[in-house]
């Protein structure tokens, strides 16, 4: 461990010292101590939740930290705002841009500090400055064009300026190339470069380690909140990368694996399926079996999910369920036996303001109903059953919104349940719940397959996937790109996996 | 006890879609009552005014004006002012629907125009049977192209109905030649509306019985569960095979449907409409139904909430009327009272994040 104990040298940027911050139950910082060099490229890798985009978002001002200080320069500073953190000549272009599409890349560029007098914009001025702000960066943007219209990696740099121009001298790239086009994200590489030349410090954030060894100068590696090490960039390798986030500490208890019968039924066939953001994918799942996507975040898994389940058109192959194609939408796949319970619960699975009972029976109100009306007291008892099953104690006409995250997400299962499908697909099913309700989570994704189930699993945490599923299919890119079985299900096969010849290539069309 | 106990018991989302209609909760009440009570918690008031508010004020504004104004309790009184409001109930009613969904019908006017003038000049030709249905399916038809074009077209509903709103009145206003169409001469037409059963104008008995069937249909059917899905989260009640779609191509239907009955029934009452006639209606049909305590952002509402929102209005105006006070004064405070109504909504949907 050569971490940063260095006193704080001239030559340092930012310090971050013993920072942590935690999410509800979850350490998601632990402790974390690095050094940044003024001037340098420092880039920051992990698996998904080691905590890299925490801690940029805690350099930047987006998240308070629970302890710890962050020293610019070598005097203590706390930013409260991401505008705050600005102030200070810290910037972050984040993934998620935060452009204002119609106006153009000048106005973009200086909006909030345009240059004017008794109230009006001064065109010209702002043109002129825009001019030198170009010329002095090396990029090449058309100052007039509407922002919106601009190649995605254009509206990056359109971002970069932004932070330029106001006089940015640490700037956060928080995953900048994972919506790049190859020879888009070989631009930025360029204008990571000359930012470094031109004596900014970058931060990179990136799960592209080819990306992160060729750019950047140190390397730090999180694994569960804390840092691993940090090191020069020229001594590490991919592989060296790689080793370095294994080994998160298995904290949990998974339910017992019954192994599917090998001759059992085909229950999910899908074929060749594309769709946006999914290239020619396709897999089985056995009655029984629990099947892992893993994958990085972006991969495309839960593209996959969605195109399956016909959330999404399919733009060519077929999904078959049972014996039957279907196809034509979330109704169809509920009437051919699929269930999903969906990424984000807020937005695609509860209807918040209404009661726990609507929200359980939606799905499967043909069951309870006759001549087109609810039969309240069927209604009433079906879903006190599958309540039941999923352990959830609320009462039924309790608006689901007071519901904890965890008997929210149970509350979506006794959904799926009610339907009796003989598909399920769940992505990221424990997302924001406790751990108690992960454990239950586990019991009933199990206990499903026990009883025939064929199951398709989404997770970003390795160890459920490696906990739970039979057989692992690791996604990259849109596509699957390994299978794992049996003693091959290992932690560093499915990071191998996910990130191995880990260059931004555009997925050929 | 047992009354405490369904007191707080009732949730207030789904207490009694046809509670005003249908007088006090109907006996086959959900047998949750016992885990409610218990596991309910503590509501501020402003969110109990929010969520059975409107029946505040309109109790309220009854005793006041009972209190001050002797002509009020008068049966008469009251029939008339039930009458007056049948046509906007009626619309309003069926508006509800769609505003639960998350959409906004603003053509309800000029349908509610179309279908009266229709009614109106075909009864001087093929009888008030042909007029009549000739105006419910025009109703239908504008319905079910606002239908489409807000789903199909992806069109946002508050722009698509109020142009829809132009054309039709446009059609109207050519089919007439712009001319008052008077059907004084037949008022074999004016049975529709006005014949009077038990005291009652068959116009309130025609509102009165929409009003029963849409607070069913939206309470206790599959599809009215379906409404507030849609409204509530459309992609997640997707996600969970409703249709969508369909759900608000059927909502804008009812809703147009509604508009040409009401439309019909003026017509029926006065003899007379014009291309015109429709002027306010969308505005004023949606101010029943928010007053009433329906979100403008869906998901939420119940038809006896905008019967209760519209008897509350009609209540103010005629108290207004009684005693004489300056209309414009009533205007105001209908403004008013429309704010504090979306203000609280607001608040109550604030505190839920």
């Amino acid at each position: 461990m050569e971490l940063s104990a260095e006193p704080t040298a001239p030559a340092t940027h930012l310090e971050v010292v013993e920072v942590s911050k935690a999410f509800g139950g979850t350490q998601a910082l632990d402790g974390v101590s690095l050094a940044i060099a003024a001037g340098s490229v420092h880039a920051l890798v992990g698996e998904n939740g080691a905590g890299k985009s925490t801690l940029a978002k805690i350099i930047t001002g987006v998240f308070p930290m629970d302890q710890g200080q962050l020293l610019l320069r070598g005097t203590p500073v706390s930013f409260g705002s991401p505008r705050d953190a600005l102030e200070h000549g810290v910037a972050v272009v984040a993934q998620e841009l935060a452009l204002v599409p119609q106006l153009t890349v000048a106005e973009n560029v200086f909006l909030g500090v345009e240059p004017r007098r008794a109230g009006f914009v001064r065109d010209r001025e702002l043109g002129a400055r825009f001019r030198r702000l170009t010329a002095s960066s090396g990029f090449d943007l058309p100052a007039d064009t509407q922002a919106g219209s601009l190649p995605l990696a254009s509206q990056q740099q359109v971002e970069i300026l932004r932070a330029l121009a106001r006089n940015a001298e640490l700037i956060v790239l928080d995953e900048p190339t994972a919506a790049l086009s190859g020879r888009e994200s070989e631009q930025l590489h360029e204008i990571v470069r000359s930012l470094a030349r031109a004596g900014r410090t970058v931060v990179l954030v990136s799960h592209f380690l080819r990306e992160v060894l060729e750019l950047s100068d140190t390397v730090s590696i999180l694994r569960d909140g804390r840092l691993v090490r940090t090191s020069r960039s020229r001594e590490e390798t991919e592989a060296s990368l790689i080793s370095g986030m294994l080994g998160r500490s298995f904290s949990r208890t998974f339910p017992s694996k019954l192994l599917p019968d090998a001759k059992a039924a085909v229950s999910l066939d899908v074929r060749n399926v594309s769709a946006p953001g999914v290239h020619d994918v396709s897999l089985q799942v056995r009655s029984g079996e629990i099947l892992g996507l893993a994958g990085l975040v972006g991969a495309g898994r839960t593209e996959l999910a969605r195109a399956v389940y016909g959330a999404v058109p399919v733009t060519s192959g077929t999904v078959v369920v049972g014996q039957r194609s279907v196809s034509g939408g979330p109704a169809a796949s509920i009437r051919g036996g699929v269930a999903m319970i969906p990424e984000s619960r807020k937005e695609e699975g509860l209807v918040a303001r209404r009661s726990v009972r609507e929200n359980v029976s939606l799905a499967s109100l043909s069951l309870v109903q006759r001549f087109g009306f609810v039969r309240r007291r069927e209604e009433s008892s079906v879903v006190g059953e599958a309540l039941a099953l999923v352990d959830v104690r609320a009462a039924p006409s309790d608006s689901v919104v007071t519901l904890s995250g965890g008997n929210q997400q149970k509350v979506l299962f006794a959904r799926a349940l009610l339907a009796k499908p003989s598909v399920l697909i769940a992505d990221e099913p424990t997302r924001g719940v406790d751990v108690g309700a992960k454990r239950a989570i586990y019991e009933l994704i199990a206990g499903l397959a026990a009883d025939g189930v064929g199951v398709l699993l989404i997770s970003s945490e390795i160890e459920e996937i490696l906990g739970l599923a039979h057989r692992i299919l690791v996604i990259r890119g849109g596509r699957a790109v390994a299978e794992l079985e049996g003693d091959a299900m290992t932690e560093g096969n499915i990071l191998a996996a996910a990130f191995a010849t880990a260059t931004p290539a555009a997925p050929a069309a | 006890m047992t009354e405490d106990a369904q007191r707080t018991a009732v949730p207030p989302q789904e207490s009694g879609a046809a509670g005003l209609a249908a007088g006090p909760e109907s006996a086959g009440a959900p047998p949750s009552t016992s885990i409610t009570g218990a596991a309910r918690g503590r509501r501020a008031p402003l969110e109990w005014v929010a969520h059975g508010g409107i029946l505040i004020p309109l109790v309220v504004t009854f005793v006041v004006l009972a209190a001050i104004s002797p002509t009020f309790l008068h049966f008469t009184n009251l029939l008339n002012i039930l009458d007056q409001q049948s046509a906007i109930m009626t619309v309003a009613a069926a508006g509800t629907l769609v505003l639960i969904c998350g959409g906004l019908d603003l053509s309800v006017g000029a349908t509610y125009a179309l279908a009266g003038v229709t009614a109106a000049q075909l009864t001087q030709t093929a009888g008030p049977a042909v007029g009549i249905a000739a105006g419910l399916l025009l109703g239908l038809l504008v319905g079910l192209a606002n239908g489409v074009i807000v789903t199909r077209f992806k069109i946002n509903s508050l722009i698509a109905t109020l142009a829809m709103s132009y054309v039709i009145t446009g059609v109207a206003t050519i089919s007439t030649k712009g001319n008052l169409i008077v059907a004084f001469d037949h008022p074999e037409f004016q049975k529709f509306a006005a014949t009077r059963i038990f005291g009652f104008t068959s116009a309130s008995l025609i509102m009165i019985l929409s009003v029963i069937v849409l607070a069913i249909v939206l309470g206790l059917t599959t599809f009215g569960r379906y409404v507030y899905a849609t409204g509530g989260n459309s992609e997640a009640a997707r996600l969970a095979g409703v249709r969508v779609n369909g759900t608000r191509i059927a909502a804008f239907a009812i809703s147009g449907v509604a508009a040409s009955l009401g439309g019909i029934i003026d017509a029926s009452r006065t003899l007379s409409m014009q291309a015109s006639s429709g002027g306010f209606l969308a505005f004023t049909v949606l101010a029943g139904i928010v007053v009433g305590g329906t979100s403008i952002l869906g998901g939420e509402g119940a038809v006896w909430r905008t019967v209760a929102g519209c008897l509350f209005i009609a209540m103010v105006g005629n108290g207004f009327n009684l005693e004489g006070l300056d209309p414009f004064y009533q205007q105001i405070t209908l403004g008013l009272i429309l704010l504090a109504a979306v203000g609280i909504d607001a608040w109550s949907r604030g505190r839920q994040r």
